[in-house]
């Protein structure tokens, strides 16, 4: 099917952006890579009134360093992410993540702003900005706002990004002392969704894990952090036992859905599995 | 309406089209490339792919305006004299039933074996991830990606995964197709 037909506006910068979305009427869609938005409208599940798509808009793709952190643009594609050196060196776990998200097609149309606007409770990228405290930066016409990542997943495809705003770019601070990091995604075929996923990152000092922090990936309608395993594994022993032991509470407190690919309690299951395996990883057992 | 200018495998087009015109539509209806096919309605066979600005793109997944000052290359447009060394792979090494998803698979392998020009069959596979074939099984389609790998390198071997050859056909096991060859 094609899209119901709608008005195109191709801005180029952030501000005429801004305005064309302030005039653009009751039902305004903003474009980015198009791979999750071009679906939907093509079944008519959106039928916007106007488009205002945001390829031309400049400044708004690459990765920049800002010193404590690393600033990546909304409109980068996963490609672009697959490829760049400084989330190479400082948030290793972006690029091994965008590594599984769909096929090169999709990732070389699909952006790292418009997967965590879009928000869908199986993307992965969600649960990766969560694990590393990524903050967002968002434009309005009165001027623009950061918003933790702990605060930026509001509900189901839904986020602090509100009607007339922009996405502009995510900071990723920059990990000091001896991190590692590690993506675990269980799905059924090389290019689907999750069912679920779990990204782990953990700071090992002295045989001890200092610090973990865990993402959860589709185990609820928005990403979500494991803090009852983060807080077992504060100051535990670097032990495969230790890890595991505290990986049985991934689940704990967590709502995830049944569907076609799992039961929840099935889900629940993998996410301590997972669990196990991505911080098993992460602290280099 | 929406005025547009895009190369399409060479040759430059102004037209005016909808903004809701999917890249493949424009490409099919008005500026007759029908070798680049439609198979789904949700992103996922990848028989539409085309390169825009030479990366592999799901045609049926971008606006035609999108495309508006950028290059496309479609099937059509791959064999400067005569197949691209992976169109001719495909037919030497049996990589076709049908042929309905061929056009995409053979854009998205070109693409693959630019970024990756010796992949192993697991990277081939995970490579054209993004296209679905309901014929072959795939196994051909494998081994003709690694035979046009091999082709493009310049055949002074070196591959490091080995020697590829066709699937070997069991005709005992079809006998209709011995007594019809
Ligand atoms: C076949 C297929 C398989 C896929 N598999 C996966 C997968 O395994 N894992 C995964 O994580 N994803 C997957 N995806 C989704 C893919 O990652 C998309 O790229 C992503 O979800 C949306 O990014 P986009 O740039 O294409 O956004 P668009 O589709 O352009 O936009 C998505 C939504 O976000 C809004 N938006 C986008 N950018 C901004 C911005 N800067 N400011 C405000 N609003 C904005 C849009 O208005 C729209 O509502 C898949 C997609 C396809 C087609
Ligand atoms: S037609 Fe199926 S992915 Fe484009
Ligand atoms: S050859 Fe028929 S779909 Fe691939």
């Amino acid at each position: 099917m094609i899209p119901a037909p709608f008005q195109y506006v191709r801005p180029t910068t952030v501000e005429e952006a801004l305005q064309a979305i302030a005039d653009g009427g009751e039902d305004v869609k903003v474009l980015a890579g198009g791979q999750s938005l071009i679906p939907v409208m093509r079944l008519r599940l959106a039928a916007p009134e106007t488009v205002v798509d945001l390829g031309r808009v400049a400044g708004l793709r690459g990765v920049r360093d800002d010193g404590d952190a690393i600033v990546i643009g909304a409109m980068t594609t996963h490609s672009d992410v697959l490829s760049d050196p400084l989330i190479a060196e400082h948030a290793p776990l972006v690029a091994e993540a965008t590594a599984t998200v769909a096929d090169r097609q999709v990732r070389h149309r699909g952006t790292f702003g418009g997967a965590l606007v879009h928000a869908d409770p199986a993307g992965d990228l969600p649960a990766v900005a969560l694990a590393l405290d990524a903050e967002f930066v968002i434009a309005g016409q009165s001027g623009r706002r950061t918003v933790p990542a702990a605060e930026f997943f509001v509900d189901y495809l839904t986020t602090a990004v509100e009607e007339g705003e922009l996405l502009v770019e995510v900071r990723v601070p920059k990990l000091t002392g001896s991190w590692g990091m590690r993506y675990e995604k269980f799905n059924r075929v090389a290019q689907a969704w999750s069912i679920v996923a779990v990204a782990a990152v953990v700071r090992r000092e002295n045989g001890r894990i200092a610090e973990a922090r865990v993402g959860l990936t589709n185990m609820g309608p928005t990403p979500l952090r494991a803090r009852q395993v983060e807080e077992a594994l504060a100051g535990a022993e670097a032990t495969p036992e230790a890890v595991a032991a505290a990986a049985q509470r991934a689940a704990e407190g967590t709502e995830p859905s049944s569907d076609l690919n799992a039961q929840a309690d099935y889900r629940q299951h993998l996410a301590t599995v997972l669990t196990r395996r991505a911080v098993t990883a992460a602290a280099g057992l | 309406m929406t005025p547009i200018t895009v190369r399409v495998d060479g040759a430059a087009y102004t037209d005016d089209v909808e903004p809701r015109t999917l890249l493949v539509h424009y490409l099919r209806e008005q500026v007759g490339k029908v070798g680049t096919v439609v198979g789904c309605d949700t992103s996922n066979c990848g028989a539409c792919t085309v390169h825009l600005d030479g990366e592999a793109v799901k045609s049926c997944t971008v606006l035609a305006v999108q495309a508006d000052g950028c290059e496309v290359t479609t099937i059509e447009g791959v064999g400067q004299d005569g197949l691209h060394p992976v169109q001719k792979a495909f037919h030497e090494m049996h990589g076709l039933q049908c042929g309905f998803c061929t056009p995409g698979m053979i854009m998205a392998s070109i693409d693959l074996l630019e970024d990756n020009p010796d992949p192993s069959d697991d990277e081939v596979r995970e490579g054209i991830e993004g296209n679905l074939c309901r014929c072959t099984g795939y196994q051909n389609i494998v081994r003709a990606v690694r035979h046009a790998a091999a082709e493009m390198r310049g055949g002074g071997g070196g591959s490091r995964n080995g020697h590829v050859s066709p699937a070997v056909v069991d005709t005992a096991a079809a006998p209709h197709v011995a007594v019809q060859a």
